[in-house]
């Protein structure tokens, strides 16, 4: 992302917690779980915004300059400035509003090096093993289905007794960062699961994650943010046909159920 | 000083991800142990880095009060938080910190993984393609650095120590005929060498020809000379 060169802000930091003195716009798309993970983040901290949502297979060209590298959403514009990549996001809001009550990341340097590790681990790992799921059938999606749950276990393990055991959520009594990260993408795993006809998240295997998960999604603001269930499937099943031999990942005008997703770019699913 | 703090690092000389940790480490000037992986190119990895990344199994893993933080560019910014000092990691102002956690993480997506493989292709089209990503990376790259001492402007920081353990591998890439940094990125050799200024960088970094040695000798192995 380019350097623009501004004028120093003449606001304050302080005066910065009154959002209606910082202006924030971000560019997203509405199936984008990287997307949302920016939204419900703005709800939690209550913090005004302008919305402007992205057809992915004809991209503004204000999304363009904003992320010239990725090209991809969301991007958060801060006072003029853009700031791309869900995760820098978050740690950006954090530092830009510092007396925001709702601090996302942890206070200690080790739980917030924790947070961080999971948060790529989510992305790396554990999002393009889901991908990998959904995008195959038969034999491949059996093998596929087998890599995820050992990823999964990873991470119940963590619930279980690493850094994070004990509490109800990642961050404590109240979700942030990394629940937020995690969370927001999970949700498609009951969604690939009808889809795709597989088994993701057995309770019985999964105890710590399938609660978590369930706490999560019955969090008000989560609620606000996440599309339906059933706007999901939509999504989801025109993404599949795609995935499993329809088009080359052209852009499916069918109401906006099929955003112009890059078929081999399954594991950037929603950027 | 953090004398009194117990700090371990696990690493393998090659790892420029290891070497990332040991600049950081250095700037703050922290005392440590090092512990060598000293077989890791052999795929033998000690019970203590098995026990302290079990999920990547990889080195540099930090270990300090027992605690194990894995993962480099999350071990930088670890030690830049616990061990504050005159020399920041980050700087201060939000929007310079989400620039520069943005190109230390570029460094990682789109350079890394290309200079880390092209010096182990064979002659053919997944070699050309990797020298292609690799060079379009580097200019991009260098773009961002245009005029500037460091990465970060005036003060040496995060992107600078994401992507100087890598100037160590210019000889390599320039030997093995794949790429001279000298001629093509004349900035970013020119800054390459006014990081080796500083002692922390100059203490941490692989020795080129040690490095060259080291490849040269995995190359005869995988066969591609």
């Amino acid at each position: 992302m380019k350097a623009v060169k501004q004028k120093p802000s003449s606001v304050s930091p302080m005066e910065k917690e009154n959002s209606s003195s910082s202006s924030l716009k971000l560019f997203g798309s509405w199936a984008s779980s990287y997307t949302h993970r920016i939204q419900l983040a703005l709800k939690l901290k209550n913090l005004t915004f302008d919305y402007i949502e992205e057809d992915l297979s004809h991209k503004s060209p204000a999304l363009l300059l904003h992320n010239p590298i990725y090209q991809k959403v969301p991007v958060l514009v801060a006072d003029g400035r853009p700031i791309p990549e869900s995760l820098l996001i978050l740690h950006f809001l954090d530092e830009y509003f510092p007396h925001n009550p709702r601090q996302l990341l942890p206070k200690s340097p080790h739980d917030r090096a924790a947070a961080r590790f999971w948060a790529h681990f989510t992305d790396d790992r554990l999002g393009p093993a889901v991908a990998a799921v959904f995008a195959s059938s038969g034999d491949a999606q059996v093998a596929a289905v087998d890599r995820f749950r050992s990823e999964l276990r990873l991470v119940e393990a963590e619930l279980t007794d690493g850094v994070f055991a004990g509490s109800r959520f990642f961050s404590g009594d109240q979700i942030g960062f990394l629940d937020i990260v995690l969370g927001c993408g999970s949700y498609w795993l009951a969604v690939f699961e009808e889809v795709a006809e597989v088994k993701l998240v057995d309770a019985v295997e999964f105890p710590r994650f399938h609660a978590w998960l369930r706490d999560f999604e019955e969090q008000d603001e989560v609620k606000a943010i996440i599309p339906s269930f059933n706007e999901l499937l939509g999504y989801a099943r025109g993404l599949r046909k795609i995935l499993l031999g329809g088009g080359g990942g052209e852009a499916d005008n069918d109401g906006g159920a099929v955003a112009g997703v890059e078929a081999g770019d399954m594991g950037n699913l929603q950027k | 000083m953090a004398s009194e703090k117990e700090v371990k690092l696990l690493d393998f000389w090659v790892s420029p991800f290891g070497v990332r940790t040991r600049i950081a480490l250095e700037e703050k000037e922290v005392e440590y142990e090092y512990k060598e992986e000293k077989n890791l190119n052999l795929g033998e990895k000690s019970e203590l880095l098995l026990k302290s990344n079990p999920v990547h199994k990889k080195i540099p893993v930090l270990i300090h009060h027992d605690k194990p933080i894995c993962e480099s560019l999350i071990i930088v910014q670890y030690i830049d938080e616990v061990f504050p000092s005159k020399t920041p990691i980050l700087p201060s102002d939000p929007y310079a910190r989400a620039l520069a956690r943005f190109w230390a993480d570029f460094v990682d997506k789109k350079i890394s993984q290309y200079a880390l493989r092209v010096w182990k292709l064979k002659k053919g089209e997944e070699l050309e393609e990797t020298k292609k990503e690799l060079v379009e990376n580097l200019r991009t790259l260098e773009a961002e650095l245009g005029e500037k001492k460091y990465f970060g402007g005036e003060d040496f920081g995060l992107v600078d120590i994401a992507f100087v353990p890598f100037t160590s591998w210019f000889y390599s890439f320039q030997a093995f005929d794949l790429l001279s940094v000298e001629d093509e990125f004349p900035k970013l050799a020119a800054w390459g060498k006014r990081c080796i200024e500083r002692k922390s960088v100059a203490k941490s970094l692989s020795e080129p020809k040690k490095l060259y040695e080291f490849l040269s000798a995995r190359r005869k192995v995988l066969g591609v000379e």
